[in-house]
C-alpha cells in the first residue's frame, strides 16, 4: 500500500518535472525578432503610404493627364504648370543609351566569363568588375563632367558636354555589373548535360554557346537586363550632375536633359514643405517607385521561375 | 549454432519496469502515413533494438520519444505515446525538458564545430550550470562514461571537427550523457562507422544500458542480434506505411520467430 | 569533311570569341581609367592638412576633415540601426517563419525595397524622420533614411549566412534539450557570425557613397565645426564632392580630384574588408 502510494507521488513529480515552462525571456526576445521581421513590410508600406499621401494631392490641381503629358515644368510662375514630359522623355533616352550599350557588352562579357574565359582571367576579372559596381554615383558623375562631357562636346560638336548621351555612357557603366554577374550566374546555371550533348553531336564551342546555352539561359538574361534597366532608371547622382539639367523636351539624346530623379533632387531644396512643386515633385517620385518597382518584381520573378527550372 | 553464442549476450529483461510505451500510435507527413497503428512497451535499462528494412519508418518511430517529428512540417501523431505513463503529446508538456530526458545520438556524428570540451558542456550550460568547477565535473564524467576520456583527456581545446568517426560519435554520445538523461535514443549510430569503432559503440552501449534505456534503429542484423535484448521488427506496407510485425526478446525472436515475415527477413530472403 | 568547311566553322568561332574579349576590355578599360585618373588628379591634394583640417576660403582651400567625420558617423549610423534589425528579421524568417501569405508578404518587401531608387528613399527621409518625427536635418534623419535602405541588404546577408549553417548542428542541439533561441544564440548565430560581418561591412560601405538620401535629408556643403550631436546638420563625402564639382566656381582642380580619391578610398577600403572576412571565414572553415 505504501509502495502504491510512493510510486503515485514518484508519477506526480515525474509529471510535474515535464510540465510546461514559462520561459519569459525567451518569449520576450522571441517577439522582438518577429517585429523585426514585420518590419520590412512596414518601411514598404510606409514608403508607399508617404508617396500617395504627399504625392497625390497634386491632381486635385493638375489633372492627371496635364501631368504626365504637359510639357512645360513651371514651378515658380504665376500660376505654376507642371507638366513632366520633359522629366519622363529625359529617363527615356539616358535609359536607351544605358540599355543600348550596357546590354550588348554586359551579356557578351558574361558569355566570355561563364563559358570562355580561363579560371585565372575569370578571377582577376570578377574583382574588377566589383570595383566597378562599388564605384559610389556621385564619382561616377564626377568623372563624366570632368573626362567624358569634354570628349562628347567636340565629339558631337555641342555646345555644351553635358547631355543624355554622356549621362547615359555613365549610367551603362552602372548598369554592366548587375546585368554580367547575374547573366553570369545564369549561364553557369545551364547544366553541363546540355552542352556535353553538343559537343557530342560535333557542334564546337561557339555554336553551343549561341545555340544552348545562351537560349538556355535566356529568360534569364532578360530579367538581368531589366535589373540593369530598372537601376538606370533609379540613378539620381550622374544624371544630376551630367544630364545637363534643361527644361524642354529633348528630342535628340545630344541634348542637355534632365531625368525625373534630377527633378526631384533638384527641385525638392526649394520646394516649400507642403506646397504645389513639393506635392508634384512627391508624384514624380511615385511614378519612379511605381516603375521600378515593377521592373525589379518582373524581373525577380523571371529569377524564381529559371531557378525552378533547373534544380535538381 | 552462431546464432546462440551471439544471443548469449542478451540479458532476460521481463521483469524489468516499462519506460516507454505506445499504443495504437500512427504518425502522419501531412497526407502520407508513415506508421500504422504501432504498440509495444520498451523496458527500462534494456537495450531494445528497431530492425527492419530501409523506408520502413524506424527512424519516424524513435523520434515520437523525443518529439522531433514535430520540426517537421505537417507530422501528426495519432493514439498514445508514454515516458514512465506520462502522455507526452499532451500539450501541458514541455518539449524541451522532455528532450532532456530523451537523448538522442544521430547515424551521422555530428559535433559542434567547437572544442571538445564546450561540444559537452554544451547542454549542461543550456540548462543553467555555468560553474567550471562543475562542468568540468560533469564533462569528466560523461566522456568516461562514453569510453572516451582516455582519448581526449589532453585535447580538451581541441576542436570536435578533429578527431575520428568513431571518436567524434563517442562524444555525441558524451554530450547526450552530460544531461543526464534516462533514455538514449540510437538512430543507425553505427552505419557511418568502421566495423572497429562500431564495436567499441556496442561495447558502451551494453554498459551504458546498467543506468539507461537504450532505443537503437539498427540495419545489420547481426549488430541487433549481439548487442540488444529485446527485437522489434517493422515492415512497410504496400501503401508505405510502417507497421510493427514481431516484437520480443531478441534471442527469441532470431532463433524462433513466430511470424513467417520475421523469419524471412532474418534468413536474409528479403531486405 | 572538305578542308574549307571545317574552318569556316572555326573562323566563326574566332571572330565571335573576340567580340567577346573586346567587350571584356570595353568594361575593364574604363575602370581602369577611372581610378587611374582619380589617383593621378588626386593625389596632389592628400596631404595630413587637407586630411585633418576644416575648410577655409568658401571650401576652396583647407582640408576636409569635417566631411570625413561626417561619413564615418553616417556609416556608424547606418548599421547602428540596420544591423540588429537586419539579423533579427533574417533569424525571423529562417528559423521562425511558416511557409504562409505572411512570410511570402516579407520576402516580397524585401526585393521590393532592394530596388527602390535612392532619391526615393530620400523623399521617404524627409517625409517621415525630418518632418513627420520632428528629427529636422540632421544626422540622425540621414542615419535613419540610409538604415531603411540598407535594411533589405542586412536582413538578405544575415539570412543566407544563417541558412547556411547545416540543419545537423541544430538538431544536435535540440536533441539535447536546448530552446530554439538558446540553439540560435549559442550554436547558429555564432557560426553565421562571418557572413553577418561581412553584409554589415558592405551596407555601410555603401553608405558612405550615396549622396541622393542625404542631399534631401541634412547634408550641407559648409559648416563650423563637427556635428556635436545626432540632432545636428552635417558634412559628408559624397555631398562634397557633388558640391565642389558641381556648383562651386573656381575651386582648385586637384582639390576636388582629391576629395573624390577620399571617397574612393573609403568606399574601396570597405569593400576589400568585406572580402577579406569572406575569404578568412571560408578559409577557417575548410582547416576545421
Amino acid at each position: 500500500m505504501l509502495k502504491q502510494a510512493s510510486k503515485a507521488t514518484t508519477a506526480m513529480s515525474l509529471k510535474k518535472g515535464l510540465q510546461r515552462r514559462w520561459r519569459l525571456g525567451e518569449k520576450f526576445i522571441e517577439s522582438w525578432i518577429f517585429l523585426a521581421g514585420v518590419l520590412t513590410i512596414v518601411v514598404l508600406l510606409g514608403i508607399i503610404a508617404l508617396l500617395l499621401k504627399e504625392g497625390l494631392p497634386i491632381f486635385l490641381d493638375t489633372p492627371p493627364w496635364e501631368f504626365f503629358f504637359g510639357t512645360k515644368w513651371y514651378p515658380v510662375s504665376e500660376p505654376p504648370t507642371f507638366g513632366i514630359m520633359p522629366f519622363f522623355v529625359a529617363t527615356f533616352w539616358v535609359t536607351l543609351v544605358a540599355t543600348a550599350i550596357s546590354v550588348p557588352v554586359g551579356v557578351a562579357c558574361a558569355a566570355y566569363l561563364a563559358e570562355v574565359a580561363p579560371t585565372k582571367v575569370r578571377e582577376t576579372v570578377k574583382p574588377i568588375i566589383e570595383i566597378l559596381a562599388g564605384i559610389p554615383s556621385v564619382v561616377m558623375g564626377f568623372i563624366g563632367l570632368m573626362l567624358l562631357s569634354p570628349l562628347v562636346q567636340s565629339a558631337f560638336n555641342l555646345n555644351t558636354g553635358l547631355s543624355g548621351l554622356t549621362a547615359g555612357i555613365m549610367l551603362s557603366l552602372m548598369s554592366l555589373p548587375i546585368i554580367i554577374s547575374v547573366s553570369e550566374d545564369e549561364l553557369r546555371a545551364v547544366p553541363d548535360d546540355f552542352r556535353q550533348a553538343a559537343y557530342a553531336l560535333g557542334a564546337t564551342r561557339w555554336e553551343t554557346i549561341r545555340h544552348v546555352s545562351i537560349p538556355g539561359a535566356l529568360s534569364g538574361v532578360t530579367a538581368a537586363i531589366m535589373l540593369g534597366v530598372g537601376r538606370a532608371i533609379g540613378e539620381t547622382m550622374t544624371v544630376l550632375m551630367v544630364a545637363g539639367g534643361a527644361l524642354a523636351v529633348p528630342v535628340s539624346p545630344t541634348e542637355p536633359m534632365m531625368p525625373m530623379t534630377a527633378a526631384i533632387a533638384s527641385g525638392i531644396g526649394n520646394a516649400v514643405r507642403g506646397g504645389l512643386q513639393y506635392q508634384a515633385l512627391f508624384a514624380i517620385g511615385l511614378i519612379l517607385f511605381a516603375v521600378t518597382l515593377a521592373v525589379n518584381l518582373i524581373a525577380n520573378r523571371v529569377l524564381e521561375r529559371q531557378k525552378r527550372k533547373f534544380a535538381r | 549454432m552462431k546464432m546462440n553464442s551471439i544471443l548469449s549476450n542478451n540479458k532476460a529483461v521481463g521483469q524489468n519496469e516499462t519506460k516507454l510505451r505506445t499504443e495504437a500510435v500512427s504518425l502522419y507527413y501531412g497526407n502520407f502515413q508513415a506508421l500504422r497503428n504501432i504498440s509495444l512497451e520498451i523496458p527500462e535499462r534494456a537495450i531494445t533494438a528497431i530492425i527492419g528494412p530501409s523506408g520502413c519508418g524506424k527512424s519516424s518511430f524513435i523520434r515520437l520519444f523525443n518529439r522531433m517529428n514535430d520540426l517537421i512540417i505537417g507530422a501528426r501523431v495519432k493514439g498514445q505515446v508514454e515516458l514512465d505513463g506520462i502522455p507526452i503529446y499532451d500539450t501541458t508538456i514541455d518539449v524541451v525538458e522532455l528532450r532532456k530526458r530523451v537523448g538522442m545520438v544521430f547515424q551521422k556524428p555530428n559535433p559542434f564545430p567547437m572544442s571538445v570540451f564546450e561540444n559537452v558542456a554544451f547542454g549542461p550550460r543550456r540548462h543553467g550550470i555555468n560553474k567550471i568547477g562543475e562542468l568540468e565535473e560533469i564533462i569528466k564524467r560523461s566522456l568516461h562514461q562514453a569510453a572516451l576520456w582516455d582519448d581526449v583527456k589532453d585535447k580538451l581545446g581541441q576542436s570536435a571537427l578533429s578527431l575520428s568517426g568513431g571518436q567524434q560519435q563517442r562524444l555525441c554520445i558524451a554530450r547526450v550523457l552530460a544531461v543526464e538523461p534516462e533514455v538514449i535514443l540510437m538512430d543507425e549510430p553505427c552505419s557511418a562507422l568502421d566495423p572497429v569503432a562500431t564495436l567499441k559503440i556496442e561495447d558502451l552501449m551494453r554498459n551504458l544500458a546498467q543506468k539507461y534505456t537504450i532505443i537503437i534503429v539498427t540495419h545489420n542484423m547481426q549488430q541487433a542480434a549481439r548487442a540488444s535484448d529485446m527485437s522489434a521488427f517493422f515492415m512497410m506496407e504496400e501503401d508505405r506505411a510502417g507497421v510493427l510485425v514481431e516484437y520480443g526478446p531478441t534471442s527469441e525472436l532470431f532463433t524462433n520467430p513466430k511470424d513467417k515475415r520475421t523469419e524471412d527477413y532474418i534468413t536474409g530472403r528479403f531486405g | 569533311m572538305r578542308a574549307g568547311a571545317i574552318s569556316k566553322r572555326q573562323l566563326s568561332q574566332r571572330t565571335a570569341f573576340s567580340l567577346l574579349i573586346i567587350a571584356t576590355i570595353i568594361v575593364i578599360v574604363p575602370v581602369l581609367v577611372i581610378v587611374l585618373q582619380i589617383i593621378i588628379n588626386g593625389a596632389s591634394a592628400i596631404s595630413w592638412e587637407f586630411l585633418t583640417q576644416e575648410p577655409s576660403q568658401a571650401g576652396k582651400a583647407g582640408g576636409i576633415l569635417p566631411a570625413i567625420v561626417g561619413t564615418f558617423y553616417l556609416m556608424l549610423g547606418t548599421i547602428v540601426f540596420a544591423l540588429p534589425l537586419g539579423v533579427m528579421a533574417g533569424i525571423y524568417l529562417t528559423e521562425y517563419a511558416k511557409e504562409n501569405w505572411f512570410t511570402r508578404s516579407i520576402n516580397l518587401a524585401i526585393i521590393n525595397l532592394a530596388g527602390v531608387p535612392s532619391i526615393v528613399y530620400g523623399l521617404f527621409g524627409l517625409g517621415v524622420f525630418v518632418l513627420l518625427f520632428h528629427f529636422g536635418m540632421s544626422l540622425l534623419s540621414a542615419s535613419l533614411t540610409l538604415a531603411c535602405q540598407a535594411l533589405a541588404m542586412t536582413v538578405t546577408t544575415s539570412r543566407e549566412a544563417i541558412l547556411a549553417v547545416p540543419r545537423e548542428y541544430r538538431e544536435g542541439s535540440l536533441a539535447i534539450g536546448a530552446t530554439r533561441w538558446q540553439t540560435i544564440r549559442h550554436l547558429v548565430l555564432p557560426q553565421a557570425l562571418p557572413g553577418i560581418i561581412t553584409g554589415a561591412v558592405l551596407a555601410m560601405s555603401r553608405a558612405a557613397g550615396e549622396t541622393a538620401p542625404i542631399l534631401v535629408v541634412g547634408a550641407a556643403f559648409l559648416l563650423p565645426g563637427l556635428p556635436q550631436s545626432p540632432f545636428d546638420q552635417f558634412m559628408a563625402l559624397p555631398y562634397h564632392l557633388y558640391t565642389v564639382a558641381a556648383h562651386v566656381p573656381g575651386m582648385p582642380k586637384s582639390t576636388v580630384w582629391g576629395v573624390a580619391l577620399v571617397l574612393l578610398v573609403v568606399v574601396l577600403s570597405f569593400n576589400v574588408l568585406a572580402t577579406i572576412i569572406r575569404l578568412r571565414a571560408r578559409q577557417r572553415r575548410f582547416n576545421a
